[in-house]
């Protein structure tokens, strides 16, 4: 873009009227010292040989190696000599890529690896490649950043696509509409919800309300404090025992009972269950998901006693899923 | 114009509709000004941050519909942070002072408190119609006070919110003298509903024509809903579960027997193809059907359903309608104008769902089509050439191919000339967004041909700062531009930048631009707020410390006569 600006030079006011007719159109890109990147039936030579530093204003070094972690998905083994087998936004890096290995950019073939968005990446291309649906020659690029323009396996059939933070553009309502009870679809929804709570949760915490059956105030608990669900456990612990005790105004040896009631909260066996709300208003049990996706799907917390779980909605829950099945 | 009376502008002015018309006299001098501020009794606010609600009741006392759009489009899809703003506390608190003959508020985007509704519903006492689209922040304790306070209340029309559930009697709340609701609508909820309260409702509102029912409502219950509602013209169907054998199913026959007003269909949720031979009595006149709930109802029983409706005008369904599916549309809708098609697996190695030979079809049955919405998986040059020559009425085409960046799959080429021709074609296109391998090129095309086009949504495509720039050059009618990952900097960031203030918006989430662009934008116009939005744990150190060569993740850009704003979170810098 440089080279275009000095070619223009004070030819500005140009630019704010730039479609006089198409022969203009046609002949401005040209006349620009080999415009980069415009309609690329006819300058995919040119852009073969143009060199290109990586983004503006960033390094080229990291760039590049990051550049290589960059997949496009092809729908057949493209030989095409035209460059505009990737996306726009892709290319510009892959130019970066063959200015150290020429050629090897039409073979990039593999489960379509769609990396989280560009700017955000930045240092963290590396850890976005995780999000390739599991295609193991992905992670195997990924493991090798150094490798030149990524695997070559082709693939003629098209593969799930890797989540990407707001892709496809629908709501999240609509999501959950899969026609199969797949449960590998289930977890990558999750995991397209955690993505979105990666950036709706505040890096400040993670603070949900907890409430408790038979305890009329309810507390918060900051879920980014913990790991794991044991840690949670004795948390809820900590924050109910002395209301539960003192509720059930019991004389000392007594709390040995209130304690007693937060034995077997995650397994289904004690007084009381811990069960949540989740980001799509169901209720579940705490436990049966991996930590870190509860942690970015959880929206309440409530303690209840066990016996009441029958008469609540988490068999409209087990319903819901079985309807779609039928 | 000294003696040109008033009363004569004023009864001339009391005809125009139009936000844009009244917009353009109330600019004629100030007498005009006045006239039409006095008189407009519908008000439009594109986005909330774009003025101080105060002015707006300042200047429009006498204002009975409100509408605000709040946080920007791309928040339907996760992009825009939680808590980022699109606040309608100071609306409602403003129009409480200044408006209090407020009849209708619609409310888009926005974060709505359950304290704002009860403001709401105690603070206008003619108050008729609310409509809540994609909004969050309340429960369903904030409609119990909707409920309980909006004496005459018309319309309570809920769309695709997230609602809170604080438990079933909120719909108990409305009085037994309510009985003036012509339409509700609480599908987007996710609890239960006191299903008497409903039926007693429904059977006291002799003019109620809408009625959305919500997921945990039974077909028992719809059936006897629907036998107290005979007239209802628009229904959302609760769950559809139900077993042929049983008595519901022949009772939710006749109920649909019974209904010869019905227009529109939707709801569907758990349905599966034994309940559709109720609706037959009904396809014949519908002219709306939302079937995109219903992953079950596909293949031939679906198709069934289609080819009764001949009269419809508007279809949304899922891609497991398919080729063929959509091939019934084409030969059954002849007056079909909008057609969405939504993904129905989008993390399967894909089904067949729809490909470009559903949407041919289509455009060649349906001649009258001008509002789309397609998710597929390929898409090639020649269908869409063959579209763009079929259907030049689009208004709306919004095509998402679900691989970003995916070339036309028989010529390996990107998909400049398929949307080229679309935008040739169809002269009065409003709105396109767009998806598959483009280069600069197609926004060369955009620039060029769309002359009318408001709203623009790319995606992954284009190859540099150019195809940003013909954009903005060409597109004179531009009002909302938003692009994410996209090789586009500051050099088309800040190529022309008055433009922006032509624009309600501008949204650029990972893309090239830099913190020193948008500093410099913002230097250089004041009239607009520049918003960076940084969610990156670095980001709450000191914006100073960043270099003006640091990527900016999301950019919001728009025009305002209020500058900044008051109630933006940490993460949300305003240069």
């Amino acid at each position: 873009m440089e080279e275009d600006l000095e070619n223009r030079g004070g030819a500005c006011p140009q630019l704010l009227d730039l479609i006089p007719n198409e022969s203009d159109w046609m002949m401005a890109p040209e006349a620009s010292g080999g415009g980069r990147g415009v309609g690329g039936l006819d300058d995919s030579e040119d852009k073969k040989l143009e060199l290109k530093l990586g983004l503006p204003g960033v390094g080229g070094g990291e760039e590049e190696a990051a550049a290589v972690l960059c997949l496009d998905f092809f729908s057949k083994a493209s030989k095409t000599t035209t460059t505009t087998t990737c996306t726009g936004a892709r290319r510009r890096l892959f130019e970066s890529a063959e200015s150290k290995s020429e050629g090897p950019q039409q073979e990039q073939q593999a489960g379509f690896l769609q990396l989280q968005s560009r700017a955000e990446s930045g240092n963290e291309w590396p850890h976005k490649a995780v999000w390739a649906g599991g295609k193991a020659d992905l992670q195997q690029s990924h493991a090798a950043p150094g490798g030149a323009a990524g695997p070559n396996t082709s693939s003629q059939t098209r593969a799930a696509p890797a989540p990407v933070v707001g892709w496809p553009p629908i709501r999240s309502f609509r999501k959950n509409l899969s026609s199969s009870s797949v449960k590998p679809s289930v977890g990558l929804e999750n995991d397209n919800a955690e993505m979105k709570q990666k950036f709706d949760n505040n890096k400040k915490g993670l603070l949900v309300k907890i409430n408790m059956d038979g305890i009329p105030i309810g507390r918060k608990v900051d879920l980014k404090a913990y790991d794991n669900y044991e840690k949670l456990s004795l948390a809820v612990k900590e924050l109910f025992l002395g209301l539960l005790a003192a509720q059930r105004d019991t004389p000392e040896n007594e709390n040995e009972a209130a304690k007693q009631a937060f034995v077997g909260l995650l397994d289904g066996s004690g007084e009381y269950t811990l069960v949540y709300e989740d980001n799509e208003g169901d209720k579940m049990f705490v436990g049966d998901v991996p930590w870190d996706m509860f942690v970015s799907t959880v929206k309440r917390l409530r303690v209840l006693k066990s016996s009441d779980l029958a008469a609540l909605r988490l068999g409209a829950v087990s319903r819901k899923r079985t309807a779609t099945e039928s | 114009m000294t003696y040109f009376p008033e009363e004569v502008v004023e009864h001339i002015v009391d005809f125009l509709g139009s936000h844009r018309d009244r917009n353009a006299v109330s600019t004629v001098c100030k007498a005009w000004y006045q006239v039409e501020r006095l008189s407009r009794r519908n008000v439009f606010v594109g986005n909330c941050y774009a003025i101080r609600p105060e002015r707006v009741m300042a200047r429009f006392p006498w204002m009975k519909s409100l509408g605000v759009k709040g946080k920007p489009h791309f928040a339907d899809f996760n992009l825009v942070p939680y808590d980022w703003g699109g606040f309608a506390q100071p609306w409602i608190e403003a129009a409480a002072r200044g408006c209090p003959g407020l009849e209708e508020l619609r409310l888009k985007r926005m974060v709505v408190t359950d304290d704002d509704l009860e403001l709401l519903a105690r603070s206008f006492p003619s108050f008729k119609s609310l409509v809540l689209v994609s909004c969050e922040g309340f429960s369903t304790d904030g409609l119990a006070a909707i409920a309980t306070y909006c004496r005459g209340l018309r319309e309570l029309d809920l769309q695709e919110n997230e609602v809170e559930d604080h438990g079933r009697q909120w719909l108990s709340c409305f009085p037994d003298s309510c009985t003036s609701l012509v339409s509700l609508n609480f599908a987007c909820l996710k609890g239960e509903i006191n299903t008497n309260a409903l039926e007693r409702l429904v059977a006291r509102c002799p003019d109620l024509r809408s009625l959305k029912l919500n997921r945990a409502i039974s077909v028992e219950s719809l059936n006897r809903i629907l036998a107290r509602a005979p007239h209802l013209v628009d229904l959302g169907t609760g769950s559809m579960m139900v077993n042929h054998h049983t008595e519901a199913y022949h009772r939710l026959i006749n109920a649909f027997l019974g209904c010869k007003s019905l227009r529109s269909l939707s709801g569907f949720w758990d349905a599966s193809s034994c309940c559709l031979q109720a609706v037959y009595p009904v396809c014949v006149n519908l002219t709306a059907l939302n079937l995109s709930y219903a992953p079950a109802i596909q293949g031939d029983d679906l198709i069934k359903l289609i080819c009764l409706c001949f009269k419809l005008q508007k279809l949304w369904v899922l891609d497991c309608i398919g080729d063929k599916g959509l091939a019934a549309v084409a030969s059954t809708c002849k007056d079909l104008q909008e057609l969405r098609v939504f993904p129905s697996d989008i993390y399967g190695a894909g089904t067949t769902a729809v490909t470009e030979e559903g949407l041919v079809a289509i455009s060649s049955g349906c001649s009258k089509l001008n509002s789309l919405l397609y998710f597929c998986y390929q898409m090639t040059n020649t269908a869409l050439v063959t579209v763009a020559k079929n259907c030049p009425h689009f208004t709306r085409f919004r095509l998402c191919i679900l691989d970003p960046g995916k070339p036309d799959p028989v010529t390996d080429q990107p998909l400049d000339e398929g949307f080229g021709a679309i935008v040739r074609s169809c002269k009065n296109l409003r709105r396109l967004s767009l998806s598959g391998l483009l280069t600069d090129k197609v926004f060369l095309y955009i620039g060029m041909h769309a002359e009318h086009l408001e709203m623009l949504s790319i995606a992954f495509a284009g190859d540099s700062d150019k195809g940003m720039v013909y954009v903005l050059n060409g597109c004179k009618n531009l009002r909302k531009l938003e692009i994410r990952d996209c090789p586009f900097g500051d050099d088309a960031l800040l190529k022309d930048v008055t433009k922006y203030e032509t624009m309600r918006s501008l949204w650029m989430s990972s893309c090239d631009v830099t913190l020193g662009g948008c500093r410099a934008l913002a230097a250089k116009m004041p009239s607009l707020n520049v918003e960076i939005i940084n969610e990156s744990d670095e980001a709450d150190e000191f914006q100073e410390n960043l270099s003006d060569l640091h990527k900016v993740e999301k950019l919001y850009v728009y025009r305002t006569v209020a500058r900044g704003r008051t109630d933006a979170p940490d993460f949300v810098w305003i240069l």
